[in-house]
């Protein structure tokens, strides 16, 4: 999704400074690194899972047996069985849809609002700037986890809370990136250019100024769904989150600590779904910033 | 220098209050009333209006704010619900603990991942290099709770080596610290590589070279030293944010930190336990935040010099800011 968005904005970018191939060496580079291209399968084949997850398991997540408790991985339940007899594999599945669900629209929530922030403040400068960055700062002083575990715990246990708790602590991280890339880019040429051409204000942030500084904020934007949905996992793990029973990976290794003495397979197959799809998505990251910008390859 | 802290110090007041602002309206506006969880059932309506009468429970939202930050400035953060003792007693003695196990984590991160930052740097694109780049990948995408409930099934279950609870002996501590240090061990290693990587190919690295000193003195002397600005920075606030990540490792490893104590206050509704905690910790991280920075003036000759006393150092400096 962020992929196709990224391309189409870049194309046109490449269009209007009248250049040519740019989008086409981009994705070259990108297709090179074989790392990138494995963590972009990986999270393509989670997207199928998280939106048709029922072609992948004929279990219901929910539905309990309890004669089948605590049954070992096998052909029939690749996963095992948990403390009510539920298939942990379908579980593990239907839990993609739940951390999908939350790591991108709380990302995209996130990203807009930082993104506006960050443009207006760094655009305007001055008193706004100033008004907004104290802002930021405050968001900045408090932990994210504590943040975020204090956000739920106001509001209460639901999904929608969860990702309004997690967007609000990473506006900041936006918000900065977005600003000194528009600080460096105010006054280039063409925004002046811009301007003589009597421009409005919004026009020249979003037609000039943003799509130049888009390169680290789809980075930040990938790189930011692994460090939400681990956090979000990190969440329901203290009971914060997602309400039984959803399946989601983080409760699921919470209500098997208890178990996790005699029943190996409770707790490591949903730790290794969330670890997975971070891993997939940071190399996925890793890869768009080595492709978008070679300055910054390290 | 002493100028700079001291403004730096004046900075803080306001993000603190802001601080301040954000967890007590969350608090103020979270379901359940707090004389509810105090009095328990029994208590009828005027044992609870006169409980809120005795606390300044009854003021409006303002009132109620302003008597809190005027408290918390001169230490007191209101009386813990649960155990009926000053907020400020039980965080000051859960914070040590915090403390100690973040400093583990973070020197544990610092040693492992700066070392195999050079070595992975110094050896580039070599096999080892290629493996703790792999390994610092894995360790950003570990969630740490799970990590650390894999580690206890592995050294308390199966082998038997670690304890998998409490925090009685030093043995305690190896499984909390070392999850805990995982992230910043990851993140310390990449910074340290790319940061070499750069330092490596700098010309006075090829004149130190050049001149026939040893392999180890151009890394170590050379190279190293110019790298480690970064290092330090991403090393900072990763500590910063070990004391947050703390409370997860807590609740894993039933440790007593100012984390979990946190985390149990919301789970029984106990607000100025909360509120205390939440802002303990943010000043601790801005004092924190501030002490590296300070830290970064010292390693760093050029921002020294800014700082130091006498007026023409002052001039010459300010404009070399202006210009980077």
């Amino acid at each position: 999704m962020l992929s196709t968005k990224q391309d189409a904005s870049l194309s046109q970018d490449t269009i209007s400074i009248g250049g040519h191939g740019q989008t086409k060496e981009i994705i070259g580079r990108f297709l090179r690194n074989r790392a990138a291209v494995f963590g972009m399968v990986v999270v393509l084949f989670l997207l199928f899972c998280a939106i048709f997850p029922q072609a992948l398991t004929q279990y219901d997540p929910i539905e309990q047996n309890l004669r089948d408790r605590f049954a070992a991985p096998s052909a029939e339940h690749f996963f095992g069985t948990d403390e009510y007899g539920r298939d942990i594999f379908s579980r593990v599945i239907y839990g993609c849809r739940t951390s999908m669900e939350i790591g991108l629209i709380s990302v995209a929530i996130s990203c807009i609002i930082g993104v506006v922030i960050g443009a207006i403040a760094g655009f305007y400068g001055g008193i706004t700037d100033n008004l907004f960055m104290r802002f930021i700062d405050v968001l900045m002083a408090i932990p994210n986890t504590l943040l975020g575990i204090s956000i739920v715990a106001a509001l209460g246990n639901s999904i929608p809370n969860l990702i309004i708790a997690l967007s609000i602590g990473s506006i900041a991280g936006y918000a900065r990136v977005v600003r000194v890339s528009v600080l460096s880019t105010k006054g280039t040429e063409y925004v002046e250019a811009a301007y003589a051409t009597g421009a409005s204000d919004f026009r020249i942030i979003f037609k000039y100024i943003l799509p130049n500084c888009l390169a680290p904020i789809i980075v930040q934007a990938t790189m930011s769904v692994a460090t939400t949905i681990m956090a979000a996992t990190g969440l329901s793990f203290l009971g914060l989150g997602v309400p039984a029973p959803t399946p989601e990976w983080g409760a699921m290794a919470s209500s098997s600590r208890a178990y996790i003495r005699d029943y190996w397979w409770l707790v490591t197959f949903p730790g290794l779904a969330i670890m997975t799809t971070a891993f997939s998505f940071n190399l996925f990251g890793d890869g768009l910033r080595d492709a978008l910008d070679p300055k910054l390859k390290s | 220098m002493l100028r700079y802290i001291f403004k730096r110090i004046l900075m803080m007041i306001p993000v603190m209050i802001g601080v301040t602002l954000i967890t007590f309206s969350m608090m103020y506006f979270s379901p359940g009333e707090p004389a509810d969880y105090i009095l328990g059932e029994l208590a009828t309506e005027e044992d609870k209006a006169l409980f809120n009468e005795q606390n300044g429970l009854d003021k409006p939202f303002l009132v109620r704010f302003v008597n809190y930050v005027v408290d918390a400035v001169q230490g007191d953060f209101g009386i813990s619900y649960s155990t009926r003792q000053p907020v400020i007693k039980e965080i000051l003695s859960c914070f040590p603990t915090t403390m100690k196990l973040s400093l583990y984590a973070e020197l544990f991160a610092i040693v492992l991942g700066v070392t195999l930052g050079v070595v992975s740097a110094v050896r580039q694109y070599s096999f080892i290099d290629n493996f703790t780049r792999i390994i610092a990948m894995i360790g950003v995408s570990l969630p740490s709770f799970w990590e650390g409930l894999m580690l206890i099934i592995l050294f308390s279950v199966i082998l038997g080596w670690l304890p998998p609870s409490g925090l009685t002996s030093w043995k305690h501590w190896i499984l909390p610290a070392f999850t805990l240090s995982t992230w910043g061990l990851a993140a310390c290693m990449r910074m340290t590589r790319s940061s070499m990587l750069e330092a490596i190919r700098e010309d006075y690295v090829r004149t130190a070279r050049a001149k026939g000193q040893t392999q180890f003195v151009v890394i170590m002397k050379h190279a190293f030293r110019n790298a480690v600005l970064p290092i330090i920075t991403v090393a900072g606030t990763d500590f910063a944010k070990l004391l947050g990540g703390a409370a997860v490792i807590e609740t894993v490893f039933s440790i007593n930190g100012i984390g979990k104590l946190i985390v149990d206050g919301i789970n029984t509704k106990n607000a100025p336990l909360v509120q205390g905690g939440i802002l303990f910790v943010a000043v601790a991280m801005s004092l924190i935040n501030l002490l590296i920075d300070v830290i970064y003036a010292f390693v760093d000759p050029r921002i020294r010099s800014q700082y130091s006393s006498g007026k023409r150092i002052k001039r010459k400096s300010s404009k070399k800011a202006t210009v980077s």
